[in-house]
């Protein structure tokens, strides 16, 4: 197997990115969005998956392990890159650029989020007066949308990629309408994403 | 007589592959439906810059003249193309013109493509016919997919998709997408089918496929609309599948 590394190291990072990160992703997303319901919904729901069972298996399992990989990876990805959008300006080369720079945002945006709402505060969970506390200040709650949209950017336009990288969309025409399809997953999670975000920093 | 009209060519030359590359600018009389190749022969033959210095002549590749052999390709006014095909009446002025830089440059414009062999080497691109003795005719191929197949066929390793790719370049080991679209022509044929799997493992090795990024700028730069995103999608698929059958032992490894 020695013999093709890179080629199936590369092909796990494409799937670690949908398979279990983006899954996470929007689970993530859907279960915060509880906020808008009330205070008592989201601590119930934070606490609910916060007592699952094997959690912290579960963590590096799902999450933790495969962005990591996903992570290093994808920066090394970036570094070899040449951007070129000046001289050939095409949309997909764009989508290109724009799939390397939010995965950097992206990438501080996880270690300074995982720092503040998982490391920091201990074994204990997270809870809405904690997130309260976060996005009150309008620094850290533009943070917070910057680093939100660039990940839904990031995951969005990388299912498209997905879905080339593992041989699905090959017509123009099937490469086309997952760009369509990828874009209302972008402003559906986006959706999703602020809403609560606003919940969190203005009570609404 | 009405002032005669001149063109402006600002080209980037390079002594020899270790030499540092300079900039010279050239002013030639313009003449009708000229293109950047008559615009190189007529400094060729008055090799003089524009400020009055007699300079060595443009040094560029070139043979069949109708883009078809893809020797000429050079980068114009920003863009990698053909320079037999690049027309003087539809570029913006002053044209500059730059050896590609995905290449090592040889001499001026003059680069040397060999790492396309290679790549065309590592994907196994040919057919093997011969034998010790005489195989016979091989399958037959049906009329519409020798069609579809002669467009594939069309590839003259001109290396503008190499250097319009933001994945081919010196930090990257990726080998660019012309070959992967090679390796695909060569496994539908009826008799290159034969050795699918062997193009396929070439496909997987280090600066194969998994180096494509998706910026899809190949497709729009390629002189002879080859579908390379097609063909390096289809053969995303067909790789995943044989890295699979190489993994679990299928019967159809080979
Ligand atoms: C929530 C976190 C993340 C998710 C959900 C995610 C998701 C994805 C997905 C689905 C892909 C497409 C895979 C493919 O092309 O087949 C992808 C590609 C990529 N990711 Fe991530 N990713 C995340 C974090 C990161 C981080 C932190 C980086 C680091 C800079 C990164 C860098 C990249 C790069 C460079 C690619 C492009 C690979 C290529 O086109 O060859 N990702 N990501
Ligand atoms: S695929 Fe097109 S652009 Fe690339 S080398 Fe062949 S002819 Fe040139
Ligand atoms: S000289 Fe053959 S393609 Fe231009």
């Amino acid at each position: 197997m020695a013999e093709h590394r890179e080629f199936l190291t590369r092909r796990l990072h494409s799937l670690l990115g949908v398979i279990p990160i983006g899954i996470f992703l929007v689970q993530h997303l859907v279960v915060n969005h509880f906020a808008v319901y009330g205070e008592e919904n989201f601590n119930k729901a934070a606490d609910f998956m916060h007592g699952l069972p094997f959690r912290l298996l579960l963590e590096f399992v799902v999450i933790y392990l495969p962005i990591l990989f996903h992570a290093i990876l994808g920066v090394y990805i970036v570094f070899v890159a040449r951007s070129n959008t000046k001289n050939y300006g095409f949309f997909r080369n764009w989508m290109f650029v724009l799939q390397r720079v939010t995965g950097i945002i992206t990438f501080v945006y996880i270690v300074w989020h995982v720092w503040e709402t998982r490391i920091q505060i201990g074994s204990q969970g997270a809870d809405y007066s904690l997130m309260e506390g976060i996005l009150s200040s309008p620094f850290m709650f533009w943070f917070y949308i910057i680093g939100l949209i660039a990940t839904v950017f990031h995951f969005a336009n990388g299912l498209w990629s997905f879905f080339v990288t593992w041989g699905i969309t090959q017509s123009p025409k099937s490469q086309k309408i997952a760009t369509y399809a990828t874009v209302v997953v972008f402003l559906a999670l986006s959706y999703v994403g602020v809403r609560t975000l606003i919940t969190f920093a203005y009570g609404v | 007589m009405a002032e005669q009209k001149t063109v402006t060519f600002i080209i980037t030359r390079q002594a020899g592959p270790d030499s540092a590359p300079y900039k010279e600018t050239f002013n030639i009389p313009y003449k009708k439906n000229m293109n950047v190749i008559s615009g190189l022969m007529e400094i060729r033959q008055n090799p003089v810059t524009a400020d009055g210095k007699k300079t060595s002549p443009v040094q560029w590749d070139m043979n069949c003249l109708e883009e078809v052999c893809g020797a000429c390709s050079m980068v114009i006014n920003g863009t990698a193309r053909q320079s037999c095909a690049a027309l003087v009446d539809q570029l913006e002025q002053p044209i500059r013109l730059e050896p590609m830089s995905t290449f090592p440059v040889v001499r001026d414009l003059i680069v040397d493509r060999e790492r396309m062999f290679d790549a065309l080497k590592q994907v196994k691109a040919w057919i093997p016919i011969d034998g010790t003795h005489d195989l016979g005719p091989g399958p037959r191929m049906p009329e519409k997919k020798r069609q579809w197949a002669y467009e594939l066929s069309k590839c003259m390793s001109c290396g503008v998709c190499l250097e319009a790719c933001p994945n081919v370049n010196d930090k990257s080991n990726f080998i660019g997408p012309a070959a992967l679209s090679q390796a695909r022509l060569f496994n539908a044929h009826p008799t290159g089918e034969m050795n699918a799997s062997e193009r396929l493992n070439g496909l997987m090795e280090d600066g194969g496929i998994d180096g494509c990024g998706n910026s899809q700028n190949c497709v729009q730069v390629c002189p002879k609309g080859i579908p390379l995103t097609t063909s390096i999608a289809a053969m995303n698929r067909a790789t995943n599948i044989q890295a699979f059958k190489n993994f679990f032992g299928s019967d159809n490894a080979h």
